[in-house]
């Protein structure tokens, strides 16, 4: 482990690193995590000058000193019924605090078919299934070194797979939480791999949050396998702590006639980059990537998403809608790859941003490469501020300004919000944006 | 209840009123004809406070107050109503949502209780008979894939439900076959009251054979050129506005 001298801003990790080989984790784990280790040691952080990082610079992140996560973190009860949706929520949930499973607050059940267990548990009983998959999707890789640290220090995280056939009606919710300690900011890699068997279908939410003024950093890799006929429904919403750095990467395969669904909900946390990656391994997939997110203050959401027609007769659709007020920045990278044998292909993104104050800033980038010539692409990026006329035309009927401009970027996101089908979380989402757009409307949505 | 005195106003550095005068009393109907690019939907606008008409000169009292130095939604929770020439579609709220926020907000102004959701659909049900606006029109988006005709209708509804004193109405008539017109222009008899006055501003004469007018004004160049009774709009048809801006001219 000492070959190389190490990148600046890598060594703290060192430590991390060093404190898990007595993990007890099986031995292929502990290769995984050390030619990782290695290759992030040697790699470093991305600088600004690199292209994919020109809109994010993730100094803040490379130069703070995190800590490892100590365990023990606990989350008041109350709080976690926020997370839960205010209660309403029925299903399976795993919960992790400061990215240790946490079986306490956890609220399993079974279901023939279905295995919903804590990855450090699943190494122990469901080895195989874990070491075909874990980091295929999402390796080391150096144009995203975030995901070669993840990977070098594997701990914990959330492991989902579904039986052929299986169609859980209740949805599984993994919460992700950190105490955030502002005197001890910690870094967590929480993992979550989900295998859809054949013709299987599951709606998995991800929530991902904080302690309220909780300093900390979250570094997430989710891999995502559809297998033949199989269907995942996939929800983010990422609410850390205002002052919380969150990277994260999604990563999913789709075979043969396979559907996935990503809703994506991006409103917390002070650095934010989120990657969502889609790859066609068999004809007849379909995706649909949607994503909200809401920056207000000095909060920077970065969102790149990359969807891999490797194959012909695939459909996807990408709409991601930007809300962006105070000095926020945003930033949507959205890159589709058409690959020669992949005719008939069907892609569509669009970017949708409103800008609501004059301070705020978005960075929108469609990158399309088409190797194949029968395909159907289609790209299309906005920016705009709210429509004046709308407004006048509201104020005009007697509502007040404030008012107004609520009740026009609610109605900006809300083809988005009502998109998602999961009603506790369409009833919180709701109530979040209420609270989060002043004097906004209780039941604008037609 | 209106008392227009030398009002000028410009849009985006361009004076299009230039000193305009014009009273109107609660209980009356006045047509405002003209040319286009006289001026007349810059009134209506500048009455209901678009930003970015700017007011230059003059002044415009509305029951007494300086109706100029309110805001827009001020204005409406005070009965000013305009009925736009081209509604504006807003997706992803309701009409419903939409007129029911008007409402309170101005039930609120006035030291009326809000409305529940109860008594606002009776009212909705009550007041859609006025232009035989259908049901599902209501609960859809504002405006959003309405024809022409649903638009100009959704327009007097509104009106209905927020029951102004003063309702102007900017080309309430344009882009209507006769069928629509007369459904709209029906609407807007049935509001025609005592205590309300309605400022109708047309380019056609069309319109005022089903809005009969009390008062028709003839606006050229920024300025009330003529005012007379409901003939003067039947000369008008008969000879043309050049008459009129000839007249003007030659002052």
């Amino acid at each position: 482990m000492t070959t190389t001298a190490p990148v600046a801003g890598t060594d703290l990790y060192r430590a991390h690193f060093e404190a898990l080989s007595a993990d007890g984790a099986p031995a292929w784990v502990q290769s995984l995590r050390a030619d990782a280790f290695l290759r992030f040691a040697a790699r470093g952080f991305p600088g600004p000058r690199e292209e994919a990082w020109r809109h994010t610079n993730v100094a803040p992140i490379a130069k703070a000193a995190f800590a490892r996560a100590e365990p023990g973190g606990t989350v008041a009860a109350e709080r976690l019924r926020q997370l839960d949706f205010g209660g309403a929520f029925t299903g399976w949930e795993l919960v992790f605090v400061d990215g240790r499973f946490s079986p306490a607050l956890s609220s399993a059940s079974t279901y023939d078919g279905v295995r919903i267990l804590s990855l450090r548990e699943a190494l122990a009983t469901h080895g195989d299934q874990v070491r075909a998959h874990l980091a295929r999707l999402a390796p080391p890789d150096d144009a995203d070194p975030f995901r070669t640290l993840s990977l070098s220090l594997l701990e914990d995280g959330a492991f989902v797979e579904l039986s052929p056939g299986v169609a859980p009606t209740a949805p599984i919710h993994l919460v992700f939480y950190s105490t955030g300690d502002p005197a001890r900011p910690a870094a967590t890699h929480p993992r979550t791999l989900v295998l859809a068997g054949r013709g299987s279908h599951a709606t998995v939410i991800e929530t991902y949050a904080g302690a309220e003024g909780g300093l900390y950093f979250t570094n997430a890799v989710t891999e995502i396998v559809v297998e033949e006929g199989a269907r995942v429904d996939h929800f983010k919403l990422q609410r850390e702590a205002e002052g919380a750095f969150h990277v994260s990467t999604l990563a999913v395969e789709l075979h043969r006639d396979a559907t996935f669904s990503d809703h994506n909900v991006c409103v917390g946390g002070a650095l934010v980059r989120q990657h969502v990656e889609a790859r066609f391994a068999g004809t007849g997939g379909d995706v649909a990537l949607f994503g909200l997110s809401i920056g207000d203050g000095t909060q920077h959401h970065d969102t790149h998403t990359v969807v891999d027609h490797a194959v012909p007769h695939c459909t996807s659709r990408e709409l991601y809608k930007g809300v962006l007020g105070g000095r926020s920045r945003g930033v949507f990278h959205g890159k589709i790859v058409v690959r020669e044998d992949a005719q008939k292909t069907n892609a569509h993104q669009s970017n949708r941003n409103l800008l609501l104050s004059r301070h705020a800033l978005v960075n929108s980038t469609p990158a399309l490469e088409i190797h194949a010539d029968d395909v159907k692409c289609k790209h299309g990026s906005t920016t705009g501020q709210l429509d004046p006329l709308a407004l006048f035309y509201l104020r005009s009927r007697g509502i007040g300004e404030q008012e107004a401009k609520s009740l026009l970027t609610y109605a900006f996101a809300s083809d988005l919000v009502s998109r998602i089908t999961v009603q506790p979380l369409r009833v919180a989402l709701e109530a979040f944006l209420h609270h989060r757009l002043p004097a906004s409307p209780t039941e604008a949505a037609s | 209840m209106l008392d227009i005195k030398g009002l000028r106003a410009s849009v985006g550095g361009n004076e299009i009123l230039k000193g305009l005068d014009l009273t109107v009393n609660a209980g009356e109907v006045h047509a405002v004809m003209g040319p286009n690019g006289s001026g007349k939907s810059t009134l209506a606008h500048v009455l209901a406070g678009r930003p970015g008409y700017e007011v230059t000169a003059g002044s415009v009292a509305y029951k007494g107050r300086d109706l100029l130095s309110m805001a827009p939604e001020e204005r409406a929770r005070e009965g000013v109503f305009l009925a736009f020439q081209y509604p504006v579609e807003i997706p992803g709220v309701s009409n419903v949502y939409f007129l029911k926020a008007a409402l309170n907000a101005i039930r609120k102004h006035r030291g009326q209780p809000e409305l529940d959701a109860m008594d606002f659909l009776a009212l909705v049900k009550e007041k859609s008979k006025v232009v035989d606006i259908d049901d599902s029109l209501v609960k859809r988006p504002v405006n959003e894939g309405f024809s022409g005709g649903e638009k100009k209708r959704n327009e007097i509804f509104q009106m209905a439900i927020l029951d102004p004193a003063l309702a102007i109405l900017d080309e309430t008539d344009s882009g209507l076959d006769i069928d629509a017109l007369r459904i709209v222009a029906g609407g807007v008899n049935q509001l025609r009251s005592s205590d309300r006055a309605m400022i109708v501003v047309t380019h056609y004469q069309r319109l005022l054979d089903y809005i009969v007018p009390d008062f028709v004004h003839v606006l050229v160049d920024g300025r009330i050129a003529r005012s007379g009774g409901k003939d003067l709009a039947k000369e008008l048809e008969a000879k043309g506005y050049e008459w009129i801006e000839r007249e003007v001219a030659a002052r």
